[in-house]
């Protein structure tokens, strides 16, 4: 159970126009406008339900998912997921989640993914029983393979992907945050790695939120969508009610692009 | 799927696994550990012929002995690795600055533990490479300037003991370091100083018994003195007695002075971590 109340948080941008002059002017004064990336946010989120978080880029998706996972403290409200607030409790909480950040690697360079792994395994105090049938089950879901005995920078994006969701659900967490999962995918791979997250939910009863800009990831996983905008909700309901939100319009894609035009969010 | 919970390995198990992935890590790149233990030849033959040519013109004006020299100076070479206080883990410094940090901080993980376990491991891993060819070919030097051994087996304990809470140390002043880049677009700046003041006070440049007295008693306060300073010296007889009690009990204190300011430091900067893009 998730349940956000009136979240803020305000980022402070240093800003200055192009220039020697005043780059130098910036030395001895420096501007800084307010940004408020996330504006009085509440909602909930019930055990077991895939949510797909939608919103333009910059409309504050990343840092709702930083808050919720321990990373960043909000400015005010209140965030409280099974009982925890996540930035106040970060080690107790994040035992319980798993994470996957599109953008970034949690598995070592220069070592077989494996050794990645079982790092991970002794970091979370796995037991080896649970250990080897996670991974036995996850090798066989994500078609693994060989590809856990070879070095992570040997991967191609598409394995890589698939080893970092993976990493992810070895501790066997109840709530997995996916920021943007299928980014620079081919395919095959979105395809696998939507099918995988699907079984996922359904199997473990995992409870997923997942950001994303593929409005065919949110098609086919998510029954509940939360808009986000300018750092503030502004729906949250089924991908079919949004959409009815954009009539006329040729496709998902253009729906989205017409309802953020619509709440002026671009 | 998983309902039941077995039963969980001990939690110390984590850094020492981590411990373990660096250590291998660090193993991996032979290469660099060859011209590592020539560099280190060079620069021992380099420094003890430099003292040499100053012991000829003047033997008895110098407050350690040539062969006590060589031997500080072998061992150094030696456990370069250990107690270089110019060395940075830049990978540390990419996480901060380029946001990887997320990756650290949804671990169930205390993140200065972890950073010191991984220093502690690289460092290790570079030293045990480097040691070995380093000492065994400095204690056949001819006298007065191979490597001695110890002047008792005390020293020797005393040694290895110092030794190790002096790596700890320099890990513990690094981290100082490591958690100022949450403060700074770029940790250039402070890593530069940091490591230039520490190599000069640590003794690493020049013993700190061939300071002017005045500044030694001074260094010889400051935990800079607790880094090789103390096992170097300790070893080649120079420091005995009260008097190493006396700085064995400080580089304690120092010790646990640097983790606790640093731990309660991260704990601050932590709070107001701000995990830049995507």
């Amino acid at each position: 159970m998730i349940e956000l109340s009136h979240i803020d948080k305000t980022f402070r941008v240093a800003r200055r126009n192009a220039g020697l002059g005043e780059a130098v002017r910036a030395l001895f004064r420096r501007e800084y406008t307010a940004v408020k990336a996330l504006d009085d946010v509440s909602f909930k989120i019930g055990d077991g339900e895939i949510v797909g978080y939608i919103g333009p880029n910059g409309a504050g998706k990343s840092s709702t998912i930083k808050i919720m996972s321990g990373i960043l403290t909000p400015d005010g409200g209140s965030c409280v997921i099974d009982g925890l607030t996540p930035w106040k409790q970060r080690r107790e909480h994040v035992k319980n989640i798993g994470v996957v950040f599109g953008h970034r690697s949690q598995l070592w360079w220069d070592v077989p993914v494996a050794d990645s792994f079982e790092l991970i395994r002794d970091i979370y105090r796995v037991p080896q029983a649970e250990y080897t049938r996670n991974l036995d089950e996850l090798r066989e879901l994500l078609g693994l393979g060989e590809i856990i005995r070879t070095p992570a920078r040997q991967l191609s994006l598409g394995q890589r992907m698939r080893c970092e969701l993976a990493a992810s659900l070895l501790h066997s967490p109840k709530l997995l945050f996916l920021d943007e999962p299928t980014i620079g995918l081919d395919a095959v791979s979105k395809l696998a790695v939507r099918d995988f997250i699907k079984r996922i939910n359904r199997e473990r009863g995992t409870t997923v939120i997942l950001t994303t800009h593929d409005m065919q990831d949110i098609e086919a996983l998510a029954e509940r969508v939360l808009l986000i905008g300018r750092g503030r909700i502004l729906f949250d309901g089924t991908f079919n009610v949004l959409l009815s939100e954009a009539p006329g319009a040729n496709g998902a894609e253009q729906a989205l692009a017409q309802i953020y035009r619509k709440y002026n969010i671009t | 799927m998983i309902l039941h919970k077995e039963k969980s390995p001990p939690a110390a198990r984590k850094y020492l696994s981590l411990f373990r992935i660096r250590f291998i890590n660090g193993m991996q790149y032979r290469l660099a550990a060859y011209a590592g233990v020539a560099t280190q030849f060079a620069w021992g033959f380099m420094l003890i012929l430099q003292y040499a040519a100053f012991y000829k013109t003047n033997s008895v004006g110098f407050p350690m002995s040539l062969a006590q020299l060589s031997t500080y100076t072998w061992l150094q070479q030696a456990f370069l690795a250990l107690f270089m206080t110019w060395f940075f883990e830049n990978e540390i410094f990419a996480a901060i600055t380029g946001g990887n940090i997320a990756y650290e901080l949804v671990r169930p993980v205390d993140l200065y533990t972890t950073w010191f376990t991984k220093n502690i491991a690289i460092r290790c891993s570079k030293a045990v490479l480097r040691c070995l060819p380093i000492l065994v070919v400095a204690v056949f030097l001819p006298a007065p300037y191979g490597l001695t051994p110890p002047v008792s087996l005390f020293a020797f304990v005393m040694f290895v003991l110092t030794m190790a809470l002096g790596l700890a140390t320099v890990v513990a002043f690094s981290m100082l370091v490591y958690i100022s880049a949450f403060h700074t677009t770029n940790a250039g700046g402070v890593r530069i100083i940091a490591a230039t003041l520490a190599d000069f006070l640590s003794g690493a440049l020049i013993p700190l018994p061939f300071f002017p007295d005045w500044l030694r008693k001074i260094i010889e306060y400051t935990p800079f003195a607790s880094m090789q300073n103390l096992p170097l010296r300790i070893y080649c007889g120079n420091i005995a007695g009260v008097e190493l009690w006396r700085a064995a009990a400080l580089q304690i204190v120092w010790l646990a002075a640097l983790i606790v300011g640093g731990w309660l430091w991260m704990r601050a900067s932590l709070r107001r971590v701000v995990v830049q893009g995507g």
